[in-house]
């Protein structure tokens, strides 16, 4: 059975990527409208007259928390003698934004990919008897790995000092914590390490998927095994890059701030909205009368890792977040006062998505296996990992002056639609059905 | 009630019991109970028994365990004997709420477990002290027991049973009805 990509979907696939290249450009447009701090002073003027005494208030506490902690700002690592004015931050801030918005949705649709792959991995490696009708669904999904990880390195490379301050040489040169790890955070090791791990990445991809194709036609298992081992291997390969690159990506947005668990609550985050998506892809293609093998309980195991990963994925945010606040060690607990003081919708806006949702919906077992209601929790939980990149990014790179507005939705349909493109035309290049896979009779009996 | 009769029949495999079950269940007899040596997957449904409620009592405990560790935790920690907790001395539950969780979700787990337990065993009517009602004691180690009641129709019930494959057939009186 083979799946052709509609054209309504291709279209609107399409759609989405010209009205999200719209909304980036009048983002980049917008944020140039301030060119000097002349233009922030009459700006914060404006909003001072309005009433909102926000940008003031909050001038002291982040210079404090410079001062302090030469963390609070983005770009302002500038401490002994150096000084910014307000309004120079606030410039700064308000040119990162598109990029920082145009990062983060980049980073969540490349985030699915990988996700969808090291689950993939997982099922080959464990020789799971249920999983193999959904696999060409899966490897549909990792078909994004590569273009995602390229667009996310491309941006990370052009935004350059507007996400990463260490890359800037003036701010290093002002800063001694930065200084002190610029063995590892510098761009040759920057490039060297996301290049390498991206070709690691897809070359576990490129090979599975051909062995996964030629078992179709195999009269033995030879392929499959080859799949096997090269996923183990895999395995060992993914969760050391996965957690190298959440430091280089996401974690060297703050560069004075560390967390030892970092790399493990990037994974629950991928982890979780990766299978989320094979859930809704599997029930969007069934909805249209394909993959009439995946049954109920195929739809009912999704929805038991999207809850039970939404679960894992809580008591690592909390894991991070109450050790940092028990011990309120200032260089630690200031990356959560900025997130607390200027995030806190977003920020515990996205533990009631990400836990309290699926926690309460997901619950009941006859629940689980109700398509709408699994799409449904589904597209909360997608929303809350997308704030959860959010409030990774944007703290460093924005500060108090974030919005969900046309940057940011305008990033998100750019790449949901470039991500629609890609892995609904990987699914129409294959059968459906794995039909060579020695588990498949296996699967196709599922039944919980 | 007549003085009851009952039909064992043993069978030694879960998939010739499986088949059994859905064909006795065709011809309208009733199965009284299963004696299994393992849980069976599916055999509930086959014999058409009301679907368990033990999930709904679970979560029903569990909010007892995350109440009583939320009482607990404000009694001792900053009622009682106010303590300054991480070096933040605002001896307010809710601002030192994170320092509980651990204790809030240990609880929770500890009473839905518990006291699930105590209910599936009081429910199964098994408590300290309490005679076996297994009637072979063959069902604990390789054999399954279909016990099915027997209203003036012993010979059409033993024929069935025979068909479906069951190896050994008995028909007990069953004076005191332990249920």
């Amino acid at each position: 059975m083979e799946y052709t990509f509609s054209n309504r979907l291709k279209l609107g696939a399409i759609v989405c990527m010209v009205l999200g290249l719209l909304g980036v450009a009048y983002g980049f447009y917008d944020s140039h409208k301030y060119e000097t701090v002349e233009d922030v002073k009459v700006l914060l003027a404006g909003e001072h007259h309005d009433g909102d005494h926000a940008g003031d208030a909050h001038a002291g506490d982040d210079h404090g928390a410079a001062h302090a902690t030469e963390e609070a700002h983005g770009d302002d690592a500038h401490a002994e003698g150096h000084e910014m004015s307000h309004e120079e931050h606030v410039l700064h801030q308000i040119h990162n934004r598109p990029y920082a918005a145009l990062y983060v949705a980049a980073f969540f649709f490349f985030m699915i990919a990988l996700g969808v792959l090291a689950f993939y991995a997982i099922q080959y490696a464990a020789q799971a008897g249920w999983s193999p009708v959904l696999f060409r669904v899966m490897e549909a999904i990792t078909a994004y790995v590569l273009p995602g990880a390229l667009i996310v390195l491309a941006i990370a490379l052009v935004a350059d000092k507007h996400i990463f301050v260490w890359m800037d040489p003036e701010v290093v040169a002002h800063d001694k914590l930065i200084q002190g790890k610029s063995g590892f955070l510098n761009k040759g090791v920057f490039i060297g390490l996301s290049v390498f791990f991206i070709l690691g990445w897809s070359a576990y991809r490129y090979l599975v998927r051909k062995f996964s194709l030629a078992q179709d036609n195999s009269d033995n298992n030879s392929y499959f095994k080859k799949a096997f081992r090269w996923s183990a291997g895999f395995l060992v390969f993914y969760i050391v890059t996965e957690s190298v690159v959440s430091w280089l990506w996401i974690m060297s947005v703050d560069p004075h701030w560390f967390s030892t668990l970092f790399g493990w609550y990037v994974f629950a985050s991928m982890f979780v909205s990766g299978i989320t998506v094979i859930a809704m892809i599997a029930i969007y293609l069934k909805s249209k009368g394909l993959l009439e093998f995946v049954n109920d309980s195929h739809i009912h195991d999704l929805a038991k890792f999207m809850f039970g990963i939404s679960i894992f994925w809580t008591y690592l945010w909390f894991s991070q977040f109450m050790l940092i606040w028990y011990s309120n060690i200032p260089e630690e607990v200031t990356y959560y006062i900025t997130r607390i003081e200027h995030y806190k919708l977003p920020f515990f806006g996205m533990v009631a998505m990400n836990f309290v949702f699926p926690l309460l919906l997901l619950m009941n077992s006859d629940y689980k296996r109700i398509p709408w209601f699994v799409v449904m929790t589904g597209i909360v939980i997608l929303c809350g990992h997308y704030l959860d990149v959010f409030n990774m990014i944007m703290p460093a790179t924005v500060v108090d002056r974030w919005f969900i507005g046309i940057p940011e939705i305008g990033s998100i349909l750019l790449f949901g639609g470039l991500f629609i493109f890609i892995v609904f035309t990987a699914l129409s290049k294959a059968p459906l059905l794995a039909k060579g896979n020695p588990f498949m009779k296996e699967s196709k009996h599922f039944h919980y | 009630m007549e003085a009851s009769k009952v039909v064992h029949a043993i069978y030694t495999d879960d998939d010739v019991l499986m088949s059994a079950v859905k064909k006795v269940k065709a011809e309208k007899h009733h199965i009284e109970e299963i004696y299994t040596p393992f849980p069976v997957h599916g055999l509930d449904k086959a014999m058409g028994l009301a679907p368990t409620r033990i999930a709904i009592t679970s979560f029903l405990y569990g909010c007892v365990g995350l109440t009583v560790a939320i009482l607990m935790m404000n009694f001792i920690m900053i009622e009682d004997w106010p303590q300054d907790i991480g070096g933040k001395p605002s001896f307010s539950y809710l601002e030192n709420m994170p320092a509980f969780v651990p204790i809030m979700f240990e609880l929770t787990v500890f009473f839905a477990a518990h006291l699930m337990v105590i209910t599936f065993y009081l429910r199964s009517r098994m408590w300290p002290f309490k005679k076996a009602e297994n009637p072979d004691p063959r069902t604990t180690d390789d054999h399954f027991l279909m016990e099915i009641a027997v209203h003036n129709n012993e010979d059409a019930l033993t024929n069935l049973l025979k068909e479906t494959g069951a190896v050994e057939i008995n028909i007990i009186d069953k004076d005191e009805d332990a249920h």
